[in-house]
């Protein structure tokens, strides 16, 4: 472009540059190399739903972006190595004491590198909110129906998503060699060593020979900085797409269709809000990190497999599979010239495979059930579907008492109660409060279902006043906007027969359902 | 839906956000007061903008961790906190709708892609089907040959190695620290984690090897048949590794006389062979025959009688 084209006027040159100015004229290049206007539009004006819930994988894709941050700030200075050197660092304590690199290094990011432990405990507290968001995101899914039909794949997106971040929250605090980690190294390697016919193979080519061998921190560090994490990129990639592609569900609620979605637009309002929440999580993130030590490894001490100490307890999310160890019956049987662990096996590798196999295929179980093919934009309140609820509930129960099943012997400690008396209840809890739990849950479904107008609005009143000054309240039908959709249940999908209520002689209405 | 008060409708029935004009009730601000949310997200905004500031003089002073966090921490919070109210007041209240566009397409554009797959390219292999059998069979041949080296590179075979441990004829008990122990080094009730000499600082020697040294009498101690001359002097050697998932047991219950696996509590009777009592681990501990030699070193008479730590699929129903 030659000089002369470029006017000197200041507002010739705004008119030259067209109605959007520079942006716009950036914006035109880019479209003229990309082709972005069209599909840049609808992007801009795609709606995202305003109700609160919908926050929940909000959390979990930022703690994600959290963890991938600081996780390159640790990167930095983690030495993932076995190799033993004598210490002498800052923390005098240890002064003198044979560590591991692994070990070393962790306790100098945590003392020696400037922001090192600030980073390193936000790792820590993100990892843990991380697969909390995504257990309490995926309930969220789970009982209000979002993973019906479209999107059956997406929910098997996201489990998996659940699983690999559980997987790598493992590996990933595995990796200091401090004494509890270690522990729970050689846990995992003899739950591997546990699997009928090929276990002891497995466990020589996953950890590379007998425990603990030399192979493992160097295994566990590129699994749980490159691969894992990679896996997880392309995962969130995948269904970020999905979601845009099938457009979010909604709660039904005033002008929301199965045809349509309401709510704000991606620019500018969810950018704020989303950009916002970011900020948010971060800060809560670091404030944690600021003020509530999480795996202080060098109280720890280096791991070494004869020393040991009380209360092991494994991060929250795998507490579960520690408590169903725990309590699990020492069914160890010999037979056919082979041993078959059974007490390692069945809590630690057969019940998770088929608890996480069936929620894999929740999706086709519940449609086997209800017969229900049709495509569902529009959620349920969890209370309309009692026995989805209910399910769902009892699992949850379940999970619960085997969470806190890890921690008997705490639980002894601090009540003064003997060890046999917390095994032997929490056996009984496990067992009894998914069977309370379903009943219970489904009898308040169906109890919040038959308060008829529960939670609405009150019949507004117009007042008027007359000439004489007297007040006159007179009750109006409520006028459409105040209608209340969000508490009117689905309509059921036509090939449910809705029951009938029809009053017995008593007069008194039941409910069955 | 009655259209008999429109002026309540105005702003709550969804509508589509383009095409609006400018004083459309769905553009304006949640806020009825926006001058006021505008002043408090200022602040926020100062607030944020002041703590960062403060987060950056913190790192450069090297100041505590739980400074540099709190900074940082209510820094990225006001301004979230401040974004986020931004959003939700200040900008276009809505609400607005989007139509939903059905994913799937007509029959006939299915009919098409289907047709493309399975006739041209069902044909296509269905006329060369030699071609396509060996090319399926050797991308078959070559996924499991390519399994080898990435299952099988991982690690050496078990063979052995989890059958027996460095313990042999006479080898002698030292302690953590490669002290042999010797007969007058234990009181009655005391224990100590001993190793084969020369393994205890190998990992074979902490995580197989390792041994729990008990003593619980003055005199010879026979836990079950067959071991009569196992315990001499009240000395009982069991394997550290629990039978459960292989801690270390790493706890003794003096007045009970019982081990305790500090992982899953197990519990072991050292003076009955250390059957477990309690907890989940299966099997006895495996227990160490000893003798006490002639200068009074407490010395192995032979290796474990059966694999210690967790059941795996090849140990022997023995």
């Amino acid at each position: 472009m030659s000089d002369a084209t470029i006017p000197t006027n200041p507002r010739a040159r705004k008119r030259a540059e067209g109605r959007y100015g520079k942006i716009g004229k950036a914006l035109d290049e880019l479209d003229d190399r990309l082709g972005v206007a069209k599909g840049g539009r609808t992007f801009m004006d795609k709606i995202f739903p305003d109700h609160w819930s919908f926050m929940l994988g909000e959390i979990a894709l930022y703690s994600f972006v959290i963890l991938l941050v600081t996780g390159v700030f640790l990167t930095f200075y983690f030495v993932p190595s076995s190799a033993v050197v004598i210490y002498h660092g800052s923390y005098l304590p240890l002064d003198g004491q044979r560590v591991t690199q692994a070990f070393e290094s962790t306790v100098n990011i945590s003392f020696k590198v400037r922001g090192g432990l600030l980073m390193r405990q936000m790792h820590h507290w993100a990892c843990d909110i991380f697969v909390g968001s995504l257990v309490v995101h995926m309930a969220r899914v789970f009982f209000t129906g979002a993973f019906r039909k479209p999107r059956e794949l997406n929910w098997t997106v996201g489990l998996t998503l659940l699983i690999l971040a559980i997987a790598n929250g493992f590996l990933g605090y595995s990796l200091p060699d401090d004494l509890v980690s270690g522990t729970g190294i050689r846990i995992t390697y003899s739950i591997v060593l546990s699997i009928p016919f090929v276990g002891s193979y497995l466990a020589f080519w996953v950890f590379g020979g007998n425990f603990p061998g030399t192979a493992t921190i160097p295994r566990f560090f590129i699994l749980h900085v490159l691969i894992v994490p990679l896996i997880i990129l392309g995962l969130v990639g995948a269904h970020l797409f999905l979601l845009v592609r099938q457009k979010h569900t909604q709660f039904p609620g005033k002008g929301k269709t199965e045809k349509n979605v309401v709510g704000s637009p991606m620019f500018p309002v969810f950018i704020a809000k989303t950009t916002g929440f970011l900020f948010i999580v971060g800060g809560v993130t670091a404030l944690l990190a600021s003020f509530a030590q999480i795996n202080p490894i060098w109280q720890f001490g280096q791991y070494q497999a004869s020393r040991i100490s009380y209360a092991v307890q494994p991060d929250w999310y795998m507490g579960f599979l520690d408590g169903a160890l725990r309590i699990f019956p020492s069914w160890e049987f010999t037979g056919f010239g082979h041993t078959w662990p059974l007490e390692i096996f069945i809590p630690a590798v057969l019940f998770p495979g088929i608890l996480f196999n069936v929620a894999y295929a929740w999706p086709l179980i519940e449609r086997k059930f209800t017969g229900d093919n049709e495509m569902h934009n529009l959620l349920d309140r969890p209370r309309d579907r009692p026995k989805r609820t209910a399910i769902g509930a009892s699992v949850l129960a379940l999970l619960a008492m085997l969470f806190i099943a890890s921690s008997t012997d705490v639980i002894a400690n601090f009540f003064h109660v003997s060890l046999q008396t917390v095994v032997w209840a929490m056996r009984v809890l496990v067992i009894v409060s998914p069977l309370i739990a379903y009943p219970l849950t489904y009898k308040i479904c169906l109890e919040l279902q038959g308060i008829k107008r529960g939670g609405k609005r009150k019949t507004p009143n117009v007042v008027s006043r007359s000439v004489e000054g007297e007040y006159i309240a007179t009750p109006t039908p409520a006028y459409h906007a105040d209608e209340e959709h969000e508490l009117t249940a689905v309509p059921l999908p036509t090939f449910i027969d809705e029951e009938s209520e029809t009053p017995r002689e008593s007069g008194v209405r039941t409910v069955e359902r | 839906m009655s259209d008999a008060t429109p002026e309540f409708d105005d702003h709550r029935t969804p509508v589509a956000i383009t095409g609006l004009s400018a004083d459309d009730p769905h553009l304006q601000p949640a806020a009825k007061n926006p001058q006021t949310v505008e002043g408090v997200i200022a602040t926020t905004f100062v607030l944020g903008l002041l703590l960062m500031a403060g987060f950056g003089a913190a790192y450069v002073v090297n100041a505590k961790p739980y400074i540099l966090g709190a900074t940082m921490g209510f820094g990225l919070f006001f301004f979230g906190v401040g974004l986020v109210a931004w959003g939700k007041y200040l900008m276009p209240r809505g609400p607005f709708v989007e139509e939903r566009h059905d994913l799937a397409g007509s029959s006939d554009e299915r009919d098409a892609f289907a047709a493309a797959i399975v006739e041209r390219g069902g044909g296509v292999v269905k006329r060369r089907k030699l071609l396509a059998g060996l090319l399926g069979g050797g991308l078959g041949v070559f996924s499991l040959v390519a399994l080898f080296p990435l299952l099988r590179s991982l690690g050496p075979l078990p063979k052995g190695t989890l059958f027996y441990t460095d313990w042999r004829k006479g080898t002698y008990a030292v302690d953590s620290t490669g002290r042999r122990v010797s007969v007058g080094d234990l009181a009655i009730g005391s224990i100590v984690t001993v190793f084969p000499e020369g393994t205890e600082n190998t990992d074979r020697g902490q995580a197989v090897d390792q041994t729990v040294l008990v003593r619980i009498s003055n005199e010879n101690f026979v836990t079950q048949k067959g071991r009569e001359t196992w315990g001499p002097k009240g000395y009982l050697a069991y394997s550290k590794l629990c039978t459960h998932l292989g801690c270390p047991i790493g706890l003794y219950e003096q007045q009970l006389q019982l081990l305790v696996c500090p992982c899953h509590q197990s519990m072991f009777n050292v003076t009955n062979g250390a059957i477990p009592q309690f907890g989940p681990a299966p099997r006895p501990l495996p227990q160490l025959p000893l003798y006490i030699d002639s200068s009074g070193y407490i010395r192995a008479q032979d290796d474990y009688d059966q694999p210690v730590g967790p059941g795996f699929w090849e140990r022997r129903t023995a």
